[in-house]
């Protein structure tokens, strides 16, 4: 980014986020890489990925008193028919000598309170992170012996609606230790590489020009609070991963296929920036 | 599978005007986009609500692709008497569904 | 200079690949031929019907729409019909709602498509024949109808 762009921006952040640093060196040494990671983690500062909790808005705060209203009522948010859905499949065995979800964990109201605020967490086996979709499909192939289920189908978004449903309210808590620091350090990586034919890096948009338009949209600060969503922009349910997709795409880059660990760092580090806000999930978004 | 969220108080006093919230799961698929290889994706929407109460209809609505998808409609009605008061969605492709709650009017 | 003009030519982050052919928008000689279909020669009294329709809409895919007419409700008076029209949509005819003495006021909500900045308006038939109608403008930046899936 030249120096011109950088005098005339409005941005109340003290320094462009896109501006390259030749200085930064571009292999974190294995074992200094968490330590020093955790480190910066206690130091957020304005003007880069991790504004203080007081300074972080989310998509909510932004859209109009309609949206917000649609939002707010469990009969006039469209997502609330996923979550129908959902409830519905938690209760059925997927085949007939499986169990279904609830014969395991009971009533999720209860056994899912608190699930996807959390979420993606660090799981052993598959020694890295795993987001809500990813944990479904786990249990399902291995402890209800049934297929998984596609990204984006309309059964996963339905039973990762309702899972989520039940953290609604909740502060958003991503776990930040020797094991999950590794992976939030590359979701960071990927929140600030530059990408694409335009050559945009997450924060140019969502840290240097958030509450500002691009292209007729509103540019949110990109706090993954509500997800899964109702988009109008869609007239459906997505998810998270749909929704990155849909950026990373929109600056012209490859994409990620669904499930890419470069999608989980990433949904994991935006949820760490989120962290200590409401999960508002189901949410509606434009 | 795909149903419908409805909001109609469980009870109301005689003559009170109450509100009725329905919202349903359709895509309305307007007949005017087109897939990325450029054909027309057919039409596909809810034509019509019709909202009785113990049987006597109270509300229709004819509706056409301009209506949202997920359709909401939201109207209100005279609480009368007790009973059941039903709606059903019809439309393209022999869609039909039906959903109906209990109201006790006092 | 040149980045900044990719990022205007390519306008559309957020929005889907791939381009649509534009279907013909409803020019304001559809609307007035559609009105015209319902209330054939009779005059069309401007007033008692009140659309809440926001100014600024964030999407054409999902616009909030509120009609409410001023009626007693009664046997004797009443609104029978709300019949809704949109300017420059694809199509003009967006829906009717059927009320009667039983809805006790006159009042719907539901959810529009709006293909382009444009004016909603609403007609109602009243139990004496009589036209009443209302109207509102919006101003749509992402337009539905006529954006590729």
């Amino acid at each position: 980014m030249d120096t011109r762009r950088r005098s005339r921006s409005r941005s109340p952040f003290r320094e462009p986020f896109g501006r390259a640093d030749p200085s930064r060196p571009t292999i974190w040494p294995t074992l200094a890489a968490p330590a020093l990671f955790i480190m910066a983690l206690t130091c957020a500062k304005a003007g880069t990925a991790d504004p203080p909790l007081a300074e972080r808005r989310s998509g909510y705060a932004l859209m109009s008193p309609q949206t917000r209203a649609m939002q707010d009522d469990d009969v006039e948010n469209p997502a609330m028919l996923w979550v129908q859905d959902g409830a519905a499949l938690w209760n059925r065995k997927p085949a007939a000598a499986a169990p279904s979800c609830a014969a395991c964990h009971g009533d999720a109201q209860v056994a899912m309170r608190g699930v996807a605020a959390r979420y993606p967490a660090y799981d052993a086996s598959a020694a890295g992170p795993l987001d809500l979709e990813q944990r479904i499909n786990r249990c399902r192939t291995e402890r209800q012996h049934a297929a998984a289920l596609p990204f984006e189908s309309r059964d996963l978004l339905a039973l990762t609606a309702y899972i989520a449903r039940q953290s609604r309210g909740m502060p958003i808590d991503i776990a930040v230790d020797a094991r999950t620091a590794p992976f939030l350090a590359a979701g960071r990586a990927e929140f600030e590489r530059r990408r694409g034919q335009l050559d945009l890096a997450c924060g140019q948009c969502h840290v240097d020009n958030w509450n500002r338009h691009l292209a007729g949209s509103l540019i949110t600060q990109g706090l993954a609070t509500a997800y899964p969503i109702y988009r109008f922009e869609w007239q459906a349910l997505g998810s998270l991963q749909r929704r990155l997709r849909g950026c990373i795409g929109g600056v012209r880059a490859a994409l990620y296929d669904y499930g890419a660990p470069e999608l989980v760092n990433l949904e994991l580090f935006l949820m760490w920036r989120a962290r200590g806000m409401s999960l508002e999930s189901p949410g509606v978004r434009p | 599978m795909a149903g419908a969220l409805i909001r109609v108080p469980s009870s109301a006093r005689r003559g009170e005007i109450i509100e009725i919230k329905t919202l349903i799961s359709h895509v309305m698929e307007s007949g005017y986009r087109r897939t990325e290889q450029g054909t027309v994706i057919p039409r596909d929407i809810l034509r019509q609500f019709v909202c009785t109460y113990n049987g006597v209809e109270i509300f229709r609505a004819e509706i056409y692709q301009a209506i949202a998808a997920n359709p909401y409609i939201a109207f209100t009605t005279v609480a009368t008497e007790s009973g059941r008061i039903a709606f059903t969605w019809s439309g393209d492709n022999g869609y039909s569904a039906t959903q109906s709650v209990e109201i006790t009017v006092s | 200079m040149k980045r900044r003009k990719l990022i205007v030519a390519g306008g559309a982050v957020g929005a889907s690949l791939g381009l649509g052919i534009r279907p013909v928008a409803a020019a304001p000689a559809d609307l007035h031929a559609a009105i015209e279909a319902l209330v054939g020669t009779a005059t069309v009294n401007k007033g008692r019907v009140t659309l809440e329709l926001a100014a600024l809409v964030e999407n054409g895919n999902t616009v909030p729409l509120g009609i409410r007419a001023d009626s007693p409700m009664t046997e004797a008076d009443h609104v029978t019909a709300i019949h809704v029209f949109a300017e420059k949509n694809p199509q003009p005819y967006v829906a009717v709602f059927h009320l009667g003495p039983r809805a006790g006021r006159a009042s719907v909500s539901t959810r529009i498509r709006l293909a382009d900045t444009q004016t909603v308006v609403a007609i109602c038939v009243m139990s004496d024949g009589s036209f009443w109608s209302g109207s509102a403008d919006s101003v749509v930046t992402l337009a539905a109808c006529v954006e590729p899936a």
